[in-house]
């Protein structure tokens, strides 16, 4: 199965990118769009084991060292394959 | 005086640490490599900056897995002092030594340039004793991210308990843009609950000679020395 961990800025937390990023899609006509964030996405895959065994394993990682939890949120999503 | 300076893959200003170290102490720190698990007994751990693990997931977040940890959690327990600059203050961050968190510089660029400090009225600390609160250092900074950020509750501690060490300061030189990075409260350096752990920013050991502009943070560094030897 997959496992999809999605990092994201806590609300509050300065992102001097997104504002950037918005700042050019401005300029670009899309004037509408607020509050750009930026985030990261990490994808791990695992060979036969119980899914939440799979998402304890995962939310282990994200606590221990894939998310800063003092700014960061982190969201887990397993696949399973067809 | 057993000094020691923590090596990572990408580190890159070890050498300049080293340099300054033994320019105070006569003696030549100990290297100790990101996977050493058995260290002696040392007085100060320096954590020097750079690219450790080139900066992968979050800057110091790898670093601060590195087995090496360990032994300066240990060194701290025992009431070791350690120094973390730049890169090494986001691993002390990173490995939950210091509180808080070091992000983007505000406006998006690696800032490189000499930053004016203010030393702040601490806790007992050998960072500080030597200093007297208000007293100006003038140190560089090269970094891109040293932002430092932490909730409202945290550096209302901070500030109360006489945990930060330094701030930057406005100069004659600089009125405006005097804090480099948007740190919050102008916050440029920590120390730990029991003063013996400090995590900076600024790079002293890049203000240790004429030829740098200046000699600040050989005296900042010696100050330090000499009251942890004291």
């Amino acid at each position: 199965m997959k496992v999809v961990i999605n990092i994201s800025l806590k609300d509050g937390v300065l992102d001097p990118e997104g504002q950037a990023i918005q700042t050019s899609l401005s300029n670009l006509g899309f004037n509408d769009f607020e509050n750009v964030r930026i985030g990261k996405q990490i994808i791990l895959n695992i060979d036969k084991l119980d899914k939440s065994d799979v998402f304890q394993a995962a939310d282990q990682m994200c606590q221990k060292i894939l998310a800063n939890t003092v700014i960061e949120n982190y969201k887990i999503e397993i696949l399973e394959d067809n | 005086m057993r000094t020691a300076v923590t090596i990572f893959p990408g580190s890159n200003c070890d050498r300049d640490m080293i340099v300054a170290l033994k320019l105070i102490t006569g003696k030549n720190p100990l290297k100790l490599w990101h996977k050493d698990t058995e260290v002696p007994n040392l007085d100060l751990i320096v954590i020097p900056g750079g690219f450790s693990f080139g900066d992968y997931l979050r800057c110091g977040a790898l670093a601060a897995r590195a087995p090496i940890i360990k032994n300066i959690k240990n060194h701290i327990s025992r009431g070791g002092a350690v120094l973390g600059v730049c890169n090494g203050f986001q691993i002390l961050i990173e490995a939950k030594l210091l509180p808080g968190s070091l992000i983007r510089n505000k406006k998006l660029l690696f800032t490189c340039r000499d930053t004016t400090l203010e030393v702040q009225d601490t806790i007992l600390s050998p960072f500080s004793w030597g200093f007297k609160p208000g007293e100006l250092l003038e140190i560089p900074v090269a970094h891109n991210e040293g932002n430092f950020f932490a909730s409202k509750s945290i550096v209302h501690e901070l500030e109360n308990d006489g945990r930060i060490a330094f701030k930057y300061k406005e100069s004659k030189n600089k009125k405006n843009n005097y804090n480099p990075n948007g740190s919050i409260n102008d916050i440029a350096g920590i120390l730990s609950k029991n003063g013996r752990v400090l995590g900076m920013m600024p790079h002293p050991e890049r203000a240790i000679n004429s030829y740098h502009g200046g000699t600040d943070g050989l005296r900042f560094l010696r100050t330090s020395i000499e009251h942890l030897i004291g």
